[in-house]
């Protein structure tokens, strides 16, 4: 099947538009990393390799802009030269999906909602997302949004492309918040004597003025520490003389605790943003996203009922929680997913089969008001199901 | 440029009767008010300029209630305005006068404080203010701090996404919830998010939150709490010109501080807040900048010291540094009293929302000051310098024939230049009727059509808070797969207002 790769937003809404009165679906392809993520879809391959490069980087307006085919690494190495970030610490899903890291395009990083540690801190992708352009499944070239940090003209057509795995929109274009990398950072190391004790030990110290830009508790053995006994880990970042000041108040409060150095630290947490103690183990994949209090309770379980836990861990003080899990034809979808009925909260496969991914809701089936509500939105851009079909649901 | 709304429908309008009585048997009695002179109680918003007298207010006390109103609504097809405290400076809760007004003003519970999930469910009409007040005896606070927060409720705060002082570091409602309660036109319940940080789908609680109650109405919110900085200190900061502020404003951020507050005012306003509440501002400076630096005591120390070495750099005429909360207070209350400040001057005001890029500041000052000039009438200039959100303050005198419409144009001629350098119409008060007119400035029809389309997958019928936001009325089945050659005016049957 041949690739289509329009050069223009005219061109790619004239191609959309052409899908539409053909009634044939299309995949967007960026750099093609992720298409291991979300149901299978199908279609014909729609490349938006066209659409690259920065139009607008303001470092002192703390405002990026730039085409959604343009290389994740590209801009981050582009940032990085100006002292500056994606503060919500966007995931590489290279080492999960066993692919190399530092591949993806800003429109892929934007469609899987990709966010890391730093979300529970600093926000998630959804809230650094400024505006954006696109064509939409109707073939509609739209824009919304601004460049600007503040602004509520109209709908935050932002929030919906966050996460919508390409089946509302192509986009073209990406504008950021971006923001200024700290002096240094150092992570605060604290053994303890179970996960409850951890996690409770990551909840003291979320409860504190101390800032916490990452809150992870790391189960016995789990890489890359692989240390004997269960830890929290709780990373500062800031000016030097605040980092040493606040690492220690911190060892106050939760009495003890090993400082790990800032070069350390940041291998550490991007260890952990990248799910590597899950990573690194063969298996069915989960991020399930839960309140803080329940990780554990929704650990313990799954433990209770007999689940092939291979390797899990905490992040956000305990509200998401990464799962690998033995094989099996279902996943194990309607064993975690009973949990949460009574836990709240959702889960999606991350990692597992195609024909798994094909059987198994990969998102969280929703009640039924809000799943024809969240249905009527696709539609809203899509009403025939042109864009990634059945990515997120096999009904659409 | 008088505002024209969508004209009442006869066919409503004749069936009062019926509909106040449909709604006595959902509600207790007195919660239904149905008298003129109480009902113009409701008749505008903070946003004063037009008023209406609503069909009927509606106070429901229960989502069974509001529910049952929705889906009442929906079968008689009655227009919905939802309402939380009034404090909209857009007029976003404005009355139609065939329209439901649905007061959310009884749903004023707390439900649940959460501290190991650090998180506060609210009923939609709690104030903002009093989430902090609930929860700082334990050392947290809620971050978004509009002016209006002793007043506005959080089911407002959501539905116009609003803002504050702090926003930069701290972010807006939208940064700040975790977790609603909705429900729809037809009275369908939903709920969107939780405890939890992440959507599961589509994230429709960020597109709820800003959507000026077109896409359903709010009965419960999941705001999150964050535990009180140690120390927070305010530094006030005299420039000799509005550039200077601007660009020491620049330099502070450029050298990777993110103030929690960053705010800047211009001479007219420092006067009139002089006047009203004197708090020790410099008169002789051009421009006044209030930087507040917030975090661990260390990092205030050092931070204190980088924005006063970049202040004096900047060539700062004055710089006084708070030496307690007292202080730092003080040097707050000026600002956060700026907009009644320039009411007593004014005598009456209109307050422009814009967002530009903030180095772009110094040539929109002076384009403001040309439009004023132009007008015959003066702005005062408070600026949420940090994010490049502009409050120029349009007085003038209600009382003088033709001053409204005077004020009226120059504001939109003010928009019209914050939308040419880069900017936005609004950066946090919302579009509502007083910006509707001036959407085609920022989106073209096809950028408008998509979220219209957006507003039909909520509320087919288009019942929920029409005339706000969007230029023009329309059908729902008009955004089908239809497609009209480029160049065509769309609908030209349509009324356009």
């Amino acid at each position: 099947m041949g690739v289509l790769a329009p050069s223009s937003e005219a061109e790619l809404a004239e191609a959309i538009r052409a899908a539409n009165a053909a009634g044939t679906p299309l995949r967007l392809l960026g750099a093609g990393s992720k298409t291991a993520l979300g149901r299978p879809s199908t279609g014909t391959p729609l490349s938006l390799a066209a659409f690259t490069g920065v139009s607008l980087y303001e470092p002192e307006e703390l405002v990026l802009t730039a085409g959604a085919g343009t290389p994740r690494a590209e801009i981050e190495a582009l940032l990085d030269a100006h002292g500056q970030r994606f503060a919500f610490e966007p995931i590489d899903h290279g080492p999960l999906l066993g692919l190399a890291p530092g591949q993806g395009t800003l429109g892929g990083m934007v469609s899987t909602g990709a966010s890391g540690p730093r979300r529970f801190q600093a926000g998630g992708l959804r809230d650094h997302l400024l505006g954006f352009r696109c064509v939409t499944g109707q073939g509609e070239i739209v824009k919304s949004g601004g460049r600007v940090m503040k602004n509520v003209t109209g709908y935050d057509l932002s929030k919906l492309v966050a996460g919508a795995y390409g089946t509302l929109a192509a986009l073209t274009e990406v504008t950021f918040k971006v923001l200024p990398k700290p002096e240094t950072e150092a992570t605060l190391l604290l053994e303890t004597s179970g996960e409850a004790e951890a996690l409770a030990a990551l909840r003291a110290a979320a409860k504190t003025a101390a800032e916490p830009g990452g809150l992870a508790a790391s189960p016995r053995g789990a890489p890359p520490l692989r240390l004997a006994r269960d830890a929290a880990l709780i990373r500062l970042e800031g000016p030097a003389i605040s980092v040493a000041r606040r690492v220690e108040d911190l060892r106050a409060a939760l009495g003890g605790g090993e400082r790990i150095d800032a070069s350390q630290s940041r291998d550490l947490w991007r260890a952990l943003r990248d799910a590597a103690p899950v990573a690194d183990q063969p298996g069915q994949a989960w991020r399930v996203s839960v309140a803080p209090t329940d990780g554990l309770a929704l650990i313990e379980a799954l433990r209770g009922a007999g689940a092939p836990l291979l390797a899990h861990f905490y992040d956000w003080v305990g509200g998401l929680v990464w799962l690998c899990l033995g094989e099996a034809p279902d996943a194990h979808a309607p064993l975690l997913r009973a949990g949460l009925a009574t836990l709240g909260g959702h889960a999606t496969l991350v990692r597992a089969s195609k024909e798994v991914r094909a059987r198994v809701d990969v998102f969280e089936p929703q009640p039924r008001a809000l799943a024809a509500l969240t249905r009527r939105v696709k539609e809203s851009f899509d009403p025939n199901h042109v864009l990634e079909r059945g990515r997120m649901r096999a009904e659409y | 440029m008088a505002l024209s709304m969508p004209p009442p429908e006869a066919a409503i309008l004749s069936r009062r009767d019926e509909i106040v009585a449909r709604l006595k048997k959902i509600l207790p009695a007195e919660n239904v008010i149905a008298d003129e002179i109480a009902r113009r109680a409701y008749d505008c918003d903070a946003f004063t300029m037009y008023r209406a007298l609503p069909l009927v207010v509606a106070l429901p006390e229960t989502v069974a209630q509001v529910s049952a109103i929705l889906e009442l609504a929906q079968d008689l097809s009655v227009k919905v305005v939802p309402r939380g405290a009034g404090t909209s400076l857009s007029g976003g809760s404005m009355p139609l006068e065939d329209g439901v007004l649905l007061g959310m003003s009884k749903f004023n519970r707390i439900i649940e404080i959460d501290y190991e999930n650090r998180c506060a469910r609210v009923q939609p009409g709690v104030t903002n203010l009093s989430i902090t007040r609930a929860v700082e005896g334990r050392g947290f606070y809620y971050a978004p701090d509009p002016s209006s927060q002793i007043a506005c409720s959080i089911g407002g705060n959501v539905g116009e996404n609003a803002g504050g002082v702090h926003c930069l570091k701290y972010g807006l409602t939208t940064n700040n919830l975790l977790g609603l309660e909705v429900v729809l036109m037809g009275g369908e319940v939903i709920r969107l998010g939780g405890k939890h940080l992440d959507s599961e789908f589509y994230d429709l609680m960020g597109l709820m939150t800003g959507s000026e109650g077109l896409l359903g109405v709010i009965t419960e919110a999941t705001v999150r709490i964050l535990p009180k900085p140690s120390v927070a200190r305010a530094l006030l900061l005299g420039f000799a010109s509005v550039e200077d502020g601007a660009r020491a404003v620049g330099a502070i951020i450029a050298r990777g501080v993110i103030p929690a507050g960053l705010e800047m005012m211009d001479r007219a306003t420092i006067g009139a807040t002089e006047r009203f509440q004197p708090c020790g501002y410099p008169q002789d400076a051009e421009a006044l900048v209030i930087v507040e630096l917030d975090g661990a005591q260390a990092e205030v120390d050092h931070l204190t010291g980088v924005c006063e070495e970049i202040a004096r750099a900047q060539g700062a005429t004055s710089a006084k540094i708070s030496t307690s909360e007292a202080e730092r207070l003080q040097f707050w209350a000026g600002r956060k009293n700026a907009f009644p400040a320039v009411a007593c001057i004014g005598p009456d005001y209109l307050c422009m929302d814009g967002t530009i890029p903030r180095r772009r500041l110094p040539e929109v000052l002076l384009g403001m000051e040309a439009l004023a000039k132009k007008y015959g009438l003066r702005v005062a200039n408070v600026f949420h310098a940090g994010d490049g959100n502009l409050h120029p303050l349009i007085l003038y005198d209600a009382s003088i024939d033709g001053d409204s419409e005077r004020a009226e144009r120059l504001g939109a001629d003010i928009l019209r230049l914050c939308v040419a350098v880069g900017g936005v119409l609004t950066g946090e008060h919302g579009v509502g009727v007083e910006k509707r007119d001036l959407m085609g400035e920022m989106f073209s029809q096809a950028d408008l059509e998509q979220q219209m389309r957006v507003k039909c997958a909520f509320d087919p019928q288009g019942r929920l808070n029409p005339g706000k936001v969007f230029p023009t009325l329309h059908r729902c089945a008009e955004f089908g797969m239809m497609r009209v050659e480029r160049g065509e005016p769309r609908f030209p049957e349509l009324p356009r207002f």
